[in-house]
């Protein structure tokens, strides 16, 4: 994974609540087994409108998405932080995330920086008043700055450092290997395995 | 969490006692733990890169026998004999069953009597118990917590994680009891509760939890009633939800094909009477609600909290004081092609689907073609059933009630996922309304420009007589033929 200390991009004010991840990217592109290739599917159900912000100059070639609340609700799919990550962004900004969008956030670099609602509220102000300004998400410091506010944003400390040092999450595990061996001698006997495979007949 | 001293809740003590490794640190700084994953859930979707992952790294699957896949996003449920015509959905299936090959990982593909929807297929097999860690790579998986294990979905990043080490890097998980006294009213179900938590705590309301329902209302219930409380904790943004195991969970899970057997029974059920929250344990949070005041609860808006009761009105953008829910309430009316103030009873309904992995068990079919029987479709509606696995698909063939939903008029599929999400043909079109027994309402969830009411599988039946959104309760006229 790549190591993400500091992103500057144009910030995209995108003023809903609850964008679930069927709207991120929806199931029909999930029927591919690529990992990168889906910029094309970011959004893909409301790209088709053309006044929708994505399809609108500077915002084109935004790379932090500023959004309401409760930010990647819905199904685990993975795919929609590879299609937001494919399309150019480095960052979203939201008051409150869906436990597993962020968790997969934080495993493919993504930075998930979560801002109080007041702060949001007036980086969509300037975003808009201003359009193609920069917000920078600086995660050594924890903030993000837009025009001429500064914002701290809020992130666990193992997902910063494994953001901030581009660390493996396997690798990481596999260093305890020994510690799994030992955890699976004392599973009791009753846990059921699938093989070998039992059915009703 | 807590420490094991004190009195511990439900998710503690499962979580507890799969720690590989204790994070180090305190409080926000504390690093996460390592926890066992004693079954590992795969279906064709979210698998894909993770098996391409290990390849690339050289890395093998820890424990192929702690691992089960199942086809069931992707597959048709018509002509399943037939090859899947759809190219990309094939090649997703094929890519499955290679790497299942490759990888030594049991598969029940189309056709199969063990293959359906993965978390319909777990409980069924007898290999989700209770106090094991189950994840899959699918929001859903909280389903398989209604037999008190602890069951969360999770990217395929962390798919690939699973497979190459059987464990998982985790935070703690807050804990939320959700207390459901009382007796429910005929006619109200499993899936009114779930929505009516849902609209009760919010999309959000339960990010960072794992809810453990509690009180009489859920320990009446049977266990596939509790799985689609459990289904849907994901729709109130919890990580996973769960019932302690009771006798009606030893019940269900003894004799199937993978449960413990002889001295590992007594074993399983001694330790499985220890997995409930002890007397005193704290809840980082507690929701109450009446299961007497509770009534048929419906969505009317593209998110599964924007639900009211069906007796009721759509509402009006007004009735919200939050900026954000008055906006999100009239871009939903918008979508959905409602207007505020009209009575949930006259919205009128193009199609029903009973199916999902929230209401496709036996039980589900049973309550639905008890409703039907000797009633009259209405013509307009279309009405799809889809069974959650082949299995139930065989046990409700065995029943008869493929007959009653055929006489009827409805279609009997074959088992998937099928339309609660169009990842196959099952998909609406533009602007058509559904009464659906699925778990999401999300803008096109059901096929783009597609308009989902989320209803209980009795809703849906009478819901398919009627014509609009109804409970049994409406349907006064008596049955058309015996």
């Amino acid at each position: 994974m790549e190591k993400v200390i500091t992103h500057t991009g144009i910030g995209v004010p995108l003023r809903q609540s609850n964008i679930d991840t069927d709207q991120i990217i929806p199931a029909v592109y999930l029927k591919r087994i690529t990992r990168t290739g889906f910029e094309d599917a970011l959004f893909a159900g409301w790209r088709r409108d053309e006044n929708f912000i994505l399809n609108t100059e500077p915002y084109t070639n935004g790379s932090v998405l500023v959004a309401g609340p409760d930010f990647g609700t819905g199904s685990s799919r993975e795919h929609a932080v590879w299609a937001l990550k494919d399309y150019g962004f480095k960052a979203v900004i939201s008051s409150r995330f869906a436990d597993i969008f962020r968790g997969n956030s934080g495993k493919q670099g993504l930075v998930a920086a979560e801002v109080a609602q007041s702060d949001i509220e007036l980086i969509w102000k300037e975003l808009e008043n201003n359009p193609g300004t920069e917000v920078t998400v600086n995660l050594e410091a924890r903030t993000v700055q837009c025009g001429s506010i500064l914002a701290p944003f809020q992130i666990d400390d193992y997902t910063r450092w494994r953001l901030m040092e581009g660390l493996d999450d396997i690798g990481l595990t596999l260093q305890h290997e020994e510690d799994i061996t030992s955890f699976e001698a004392t599973r009791p006997a009753f846990k059921p395995q699938t093989l070998p495979a039992r059915t009703a007949g | 969490m807590s420490t094991m001293q004190s009195p511990q809740t439900l998710a503690e003590k499962v979580w507890n006692a799969h720690v590989v490794r204790q994070g180090e640190g305190q409080g926000e700084a504390r690093q996460p733990d390592l926890i066992y994953i004693d079954l590992h859930l795969l279906h064709e979707v979210t698998s894909p890169q993770a098996f391409e992952g290990l390849r690339l790294a050289g890395r093998k699957l820890r424990r192929p026998d702690l691992t089960i896949a199942t086809e069931d996003h992707n597959t048709p449920t018509l002509d399943i004999d037939k090859p899947i015509a759809d190219l990309t959905s094939r090649t997703q299936i094929f890519t499955l069953r290679d790497n299942c090959k490759e990888f030594g990982v049991r598969l029940h593909s189309l056709g199969d009597k063990e293959q359906g929807i993965v978390h319909v297929v777990g409980p069924q097999l007898g290999l989700t118990q209770p106090g094991m860690t189950v994840v899959c790579g699918d929001s859903h998986t909280s389903t398989h917590g209604a037999f008190g294990a602890l069951a969360f979905g999770i990217g395929t990043s962390e798919v690939e994680h699973v497979m190459a080490t059987q464990s998982l890097s985790l935070k703690p998980f807050k804990t939320m009891s959700i207390n459901v006294e009382g007796t429910l009213k005929p006619g109200v179900t499993a899936k009114d509760i779930i929505l009516a938590v849902i609209a009760k705590i919010g999309t959000g309301g339960g990010q960072g939890y794992v809810l453990e329902y509690r009180g009489s209302a859920i320990r009446a219930l049977s266990m596939d009633a509790r799985m689609t409380i459990c289904n849907m904790s994901i729709e109130a943004g919890a990580r996973a939800g769960m019932i302690a195991p009771d006798e009606t969970t030893f019940e269900y899970v003894k004799g199937r094909p993978h449960a413990p057997q002889g001295a590992d029974w007594d074993a399983a059920v001694e330790y499985w009477q220890t997995l409930q929250s002890d007397e005193g344990a704290r809840f980082d949070n507690e929701v109450f609600l009446n299961a007497d005041e509770l009534e048929p609860f419906v969505t009317w808006g593209t998110n599964p909290g924007q639900g009211v009761s069906l007796s009721s009105r759509v509402p009006v953008p007004e009735d919200f004081e939050d900026e954000n829910d008055r906006k999100a309430c009239e871009r939903a009316l918008e979508y959905m092609g409602l207007i505020g103030g009209t009575p949930m009873k006259e919205i009128r309904v193009d199609t029903v689907f009973l199916g999902s992995c929230t209401n496709s068990r036996m039980e589900d079919l049973r309550a639905a073609a008890e409703i039907i029987k000797g009633r009259e479709k209405d013509p307009q509606i279309r009405m799809i059933v889809v069974p959650g696995s082949a299995r139930v698909r065989l046990e409700a063939e065995a029943e008869g009630l493929d007959q009653v939903f055929k006489d009827f008029g409805a279609e009997w599929r074959f088992a998937g996922c099928s339309m609660c999400l169009g990842m196959n043909p099952d998909q609406l079109a533009e602007q058509e309304r559904c009464a659906s027994t699925s778990n999401r309402n999300f803008e096109g969830r059901q096929g783009k420009g597609g308009r989902t009411h989320l209803v209980s599988p009795l809703v849906a039946a009478a819901t398919a007589v009627r014509g609009t959104l109804a409970s049994p309760a409406d349907l006064i006229n008596a049955p058309v033929s015996v």
